[in-house]
Parts: structure tokens; C-alpha cells; sequence
């Protein structure tokens, strides 16, 4: 009775152990630690950094503009306004991880279960794959002007913006999962067993691929939190005097030969957070492939 | 082949259609009367009425959208409000720039990105892996915009060796026009680049271990020839489907690109729009990156049916 030992092996207490085994491979792989743990630091700083950010983010002093790196009192120096550029920065790297995961909700929300119906129903994978077609002739940039020309320029638009751009994405892999899943035993033997469409989807198909969807995810937040530097760069997501990494670099490209480091710091914590998401991603990546175990 | 290409074709049309119709719509979303947005100074009520009937506003809505598209293909997008300018020339002047800086971009980015991939791929284990892996990760995980502050504030302010801004068309003098696009260029290109040495690797690391490549090896090719003859030609077909994809970040890349060199191209068009309300333009641009993007992706896809032959009969190309 292959039919029903195969789903015990896909969802039954066996994905337990496939966890672990994730888990333990996550574990064994230096960069994949090194990056959670640069991501672990960065998410409680932008947790707490309305309050332990050494000044108020708005609060300038000018007495003391453009202090240099090292400066007592103010660490990473302070920009045009006397504001102290280590305040700004962790309350920055807060935006932009908002942004990204408010990008990746906003793109989960609408993709996945748009995937599930294009890979599922044969009928309506014609219909999806115009509307991802469609989707795709916007690029964030162009979209988020246009979203920014009918309802202005916000954090909020913004990751609109990116989340609806990166909706294709998490069709494109979900559809194909699903496609994969339903030639599998278990879905079918679901079917024979008179489970309906929406059950087999919730219960065989979505638990079974969310694994693509968290690397996916992944992938997705430092391209989010990319993107949401350069709209606010551009003037068209976070609204200064709000710190964003992006209107920092913004406001120091002005004053960059006078102040370098108010036009190096933030990109540098960009770098970081972005790179330690796609460290992670390509390590979450690489322990749940099945070809891994060899 | 010939039912694959209308296929295509047809797909290609409707998606045209719809995002058209996205770009009508939203122009009619638009805060306030776009009567009111497309009079700038001049707000007296003939000059209103005079611009409702002439953009058909007092129509009912399906008609003003065939004459929106009547008026679109014959390349009428409106004036400027700012500079009273047609947009279309606004457009003859700035797309030349975008579409140069963008071609080099992608020469950069091909070059480097094959050849990082290649090479990442074929010295399996070596230094050269992790320094092509290394830099392909930084390359998808920098602000490329940043980078190119940081190109201005240390070669072009520090040492003069780039012009920090400006722009001289390529036909007044070639060498010139260079030495302007070459640095935002590679810039723009790095990005771009990061993405196809990834894809390249996988897609060389999964033709090596195929079995026509073990065949070749077995019949006694020199490593390069398999390498460059067998291997490598599967791998391009990744590359071509890549720029096609990575249209749309090109086009955003682009323009961030050029507000920071400050080059005269479409993005900057675009972001001075935005800022000065300039609707008929961002119309213009929305609708224009839509159709680009579109038609140029329709000849990828032909492309790649040309190159893989496979497509041409499953029609589908994932």
C-alpha cells in the first residue's frame, strides 16, 4: 500500500525529523549561523531603538554639525543638522525592515494563494499567468511612481509598491510546487478519498510547499529593503525628517565631500542587512534541498 | 514554431491591451480633476472646457479610451505642464540616453556575470569559487545607487578621473560621451551582473554534470572545448531568459542611476515628473516602460525558442 506510506512521508510525523534535520544542517553551516545571528542583533536593535537610540532621531544641535566619527557623545559623528547619525541609523534599519517584511506580506498575501489556483486548476493558469504578465510590465520603480502620483509618497505606498511588484515571484515558484505536489501519491490518493479541492490545497498542498515559500521570502526582504532605499533616496517613500537609511543617503550625498561618513555608514548597514538575509536565504536554500544529502 | 509565435504574439498583444487600460484608469485616479492637472497656469473655465473636449473628457469613458489610444499610438502623450514641451520630444531627446546607458550596462554585466559564473563553476572548491560566490552575494546585496555615490565622492570629486555629472551626446563626441556613461554604466552593470554569474553558475554546474558533457569529456575534448562548445552554450540560454526578466529592474536601476549622475535620460525625466505633478509625463513613462517591456520580452522569448529548440514544441518555457 504505497498510497499510504507515501503521505506519512510527506506530512505525517516524518517532516518532523526533516526539520531537524534542517535545522541541524543550518547549525552545522557557519554562514548560515553567522547570518542569523546578524539578523537576531539587527531585529532586536530595531525593536528597541525607539529606546535605547543614544538622541532623539529629530533632534538637532546646531552647535555640533557634521562631528566626525568618534566624536564623545556621538559615535558614527553627526550630519547637517547636528542629528546624531547612530540614532538615525538604528531607527532607519527599523523602516527598512518594516518595509520588507510589510513588502513580503503584501506580496504572500496576494501570490500565494494566486499560485495555489494557477498550478491547481488547469483553467485558471491562463487567466493568472496574463494578470503575472501584467504585473511584470510594471517595474517597482515605475509602479511606485505612479502609486506616489495618485496617493503621495509614504512608507506605506512604498512597500505597496514592492510587495506588488514581487507578487509574480511568489506565483512563479508556488504555481510550480503545486504542479509538483499534485502528481504526487498522497494529493491523489486525497482525491480518491473524496477530500475537496480546498482541503487538498489547505491541507496536502500549502503545508508541503511552504518550504519554497520561506526561501522565497528570504530572497525577497533584501530586495524589499533595497528597494525601499532607493524610492526613499528618490524623495518617494519615507518622508524626511523620519529617519530612513535611504533619505540619509539622500540628504549626505549633498554634503558628502564635507561629511563622508553620513553617506557611508547607512549604506553600509543596508549592505549588511541585505547581505545577511541573502546568506541566509541561500543556506535555507541549500538544507531543505533533498539532493543536500549526498 | 509558427503556432508558438502566435501564441506568443497574442499573449503579448492582450497583456499590452490590459496594462494599458491600468495606465487609463489610473490617470482617471488621479487626485482632482485631471482637466485641472492638465491646465497648469492657465485655470480659467474655457480653458478647462477647451481641454475637456479636446482630450475627450466629456466623452463617455470607453470612447476617451480609444482615443487615449488612438492618440498614444500615433505618439501624442500631451504637453509637458511644466515646460509646455510635447512629451514626445521631451522623449526623443531623453530615451537615446537610457537606452545607451542601459546597452552598456548589459555588455558589463554579461561579461562579468558569464565569466564570474563560468568560473565559479568550473574551479569547483578553488579560491576563485569563493571569491566569485563572495562578490556575486555583495553584488546582490549593495545599494547600487550607493555605490555610485561613493564612485563619485572618491574617482570623480576626489580625483577627477570621471566627470562627477553631466552627459555629451554620443554623435557630438563619442569619446567624451564615454568617459561620462562608462562609470554610471558599470555601476548600473554590477548589479545585473551579480544576478547572471548566479544563474550561470547553476545552469553550468547542472550542464557539467549531464551526460553529453561526460560524453564529450569521454570522447577526449580538451577540457576548454567542452567547457566553451558544450557546457557554456546551454548555460547563455540562461543569460538571454536573464536580461529579459531583469528588464524591469534595468528600468528602475536606470533611473536611479541617472538621477545620481545627473544624466538627462528617461529615469530623470521621470523622477522631475513626479515631483513637479508633471502628469502627462508620468502617463507618458508609465505606459511607455509597460510596452518596452512587453515588446521586448515577446523577442526574447522568440530568441529563446530559436536557441532551444525544445520550447518551439512544449511552449513552455520554464
Amino acid at each position: 500500500m504505497t498510497v499510504l506510506t507515501v503521505p506519512m512521508a510527506e506530512a505525517g510525523p516524518a517532516s518532523l525529523t526533516r526539520r531537524t534535520r534542517v535545522l541541524r544542517r543550518l547549525r552545522r553551516n557557519p554562514l548560515a549561523v553567522v547570518s542569523f545571528v546578524v539578523l537576531a542583533l539587527a531585529a532586536v536593535v530595531a525593536l528597541l531603538s525607539p529606546w535605547i537610540a543614544p538622541y532623539s532621531v529629530e533632534q538637532t544641535d546646531f552647535g555640533h554639525t557634521f562631528s566626525p566619527p568618534g566624536t564623545p557623545g556621538h559615535v558614527l559623528g553627526t550630519d547637517d543638522l547636528g542629528r546624531d547619525v547612530l540614532s538615525r541609523i538604528m531607527l532607519g534599519a527599523r523602516a527598512s525592515l518594516e518595509v520588507g517584511l510589510l513588502a513580503v506580506a503584501t506580496s504572500l498575501i496576494i501570490g500565494v494563494p494566486l499560485g495555489l489556483a494557477a498550478g491547481y486548476f488547469r483553467a485558471w493558469d491562463a487567466v493568472i499567468s496574463r494578470f503575472t504578465d501584467l504585473l511584470l510590465a510594471f517595474p517597482f520603480l515605475i509602479m511606485a511612481v505612479g502609486l506616489a502620483a495618485i496617493r503621495g509618497a509614504s512608507l506605506g505606498n512604498a512597500a505597496v509598491a514592492i510587495g506588488i511588484a514581487q507578487i509574480p515571484g511568489v506565483i512563479r515558484v508556488v504555481r510550480s510546487d503545486t504542479l509538483r505536489l499534485k502528481s504526487l501519491d498522497f494529493v491523489a490518493a486525497a482525491v480518491v478519498d473524496g477530500a475537496s479541492d480546498l482541503w487538498v490545497l489547505a491541507r496536502h498542498i500549502l503545508p508541503n510547499a511552504t518550504s519554497v515559500i520561506l526561501v522565497q521570502a528570504t530572497v525577497a526582504i533584501p530586495a524589499a529593503i533595497l528597494g525601499e532605499a532607493v524610492l526613499s533616496f528618490l524623495g518617494l517613500g519615507i518622508q524626511p525628517p523620519a529617519p530612513s537609511l535611504g533619505t540619509m543617503l539622500a540628504t549626505a550625498q549633498q554634503f558628502a565631500a564635507r561629511a563622508p561618513w553620513a553617506a557611508i555608514f547607512p549604506g553600509v548597514v543596508i549592505m549588511i542587512l541585505a547581505l545577511a538575509f541573502n546568506v541566509f536565504g541561500d543556506a535555507l536554500r541549500d538544507a531543505l534541498d533533498p539532493k543536500g544529502d549526498r | 514554431m509558427i503556432r508558438y509565435l502566435l501564441r506568443r504574439a497574442w499573449q503579448s498583444a492582450l497583456t499590452l491591451l490590459l496594462s494599458t487600460v491600468v495606465v487609463f484608469l489610473g490617470v482617471r485616479a488621479l487626485p482632482g480633476d485631471p482637466a485641472l492637472a492638465l491646465a497648469g497656469e492657465d485655470r480659467s473655465p474655457e480653458a478647462l472646457e477647451a481641454i475637456r473636449h479636446h482630450y475627450g473628457l466629456d466623452q463617455p469613458l470607453p470612447l476617451q479610451f480609444a482615443q487615449y489610444v488612438e492618440r498614444a499610438v500615433q505618439g501624442d502623450f500631451g504637453v509637458s505642464i511644466r515646460t509646455g514641451t510635447p512629451v514626445s520630444s521631451m522623449l526623443t531627446t531623453a530615451l537615446p540616453v537610457t537606452a545607451e546607458l542601459s546597452v552598456l550596462a548589459i555588455l558589463i554585466a554579461a561579461v562579468l556575470g558569464v565569466g564570474a559564473g563560468v568560473l565559479a563553476a568550473v574551479r569547483r572548491g578553488h579560491p576563485a569559487e569563493w571569491l566569485a560566490n563572495g562578490l556575486a552575494l555583495v553584488g546582490l546585496s549593495v545599494p547600487h545607487f550607493w555605490l555610485g555615490l561613493l564612485a563619485i565622492l572618491y574617482l570623480s570629486v576626489a580625483t577627477g578621473l570621471f566627470p562627477a555629472s553631466g552627459f555629451v551626446p554620443l554623435l557630438q563626441d563619442p569619446v567624451d560621451n564615454l568617459h561620462h556613461i562608462v562609470l554610471p554604466a558599470v555601476i548600473l552593470g554590477t548589479g545585473l551582473a551579480a544576478i547572471i554569474m548566479r544563474q550561470t553558475r547553476s545552469a553550468m554546474l547542472d550542464s557539467l554534470s549531464s551526460d553529453y558533457v561526460r560524453t564529450a569529456k569521454a570522447k577526449g575534448l580538451r577540457p576548454r572545448a567542452v567547457i566553451t562548445r558544450h557546457a557554456l552554450r546551454n548555460s547563455l540560454i540562461v543569460v538571454v531568459t536573464i536580461v529579459g526578466l531583469q528588464l524591469g529592474g534595468l528600468i528602475s536601476g536606470a533611473v536611479v542611476t541617472e538621477q545620481i549622475f545627473g544624466l538627462p535620460g528617461f529615469g530623470k525625466m521621470t523622477i522631475d515628473a513626479v515631483f513637479q505633478r508633471d502628469y502627462p509625463v508620468i502617463q507618458a513613462v508609465v505606459l511607455l516602460t509597460a510596452t518596452a517591456y512587453i515588446v521586448i520580452n515577446f523577442f526574447v522569448d522568440l530568441l529563446y525558442s530559436v536557441i532551444d529548440p525544445r520550447i518551439r514544441v512544449t511552449g513552455d518555457p520554464a
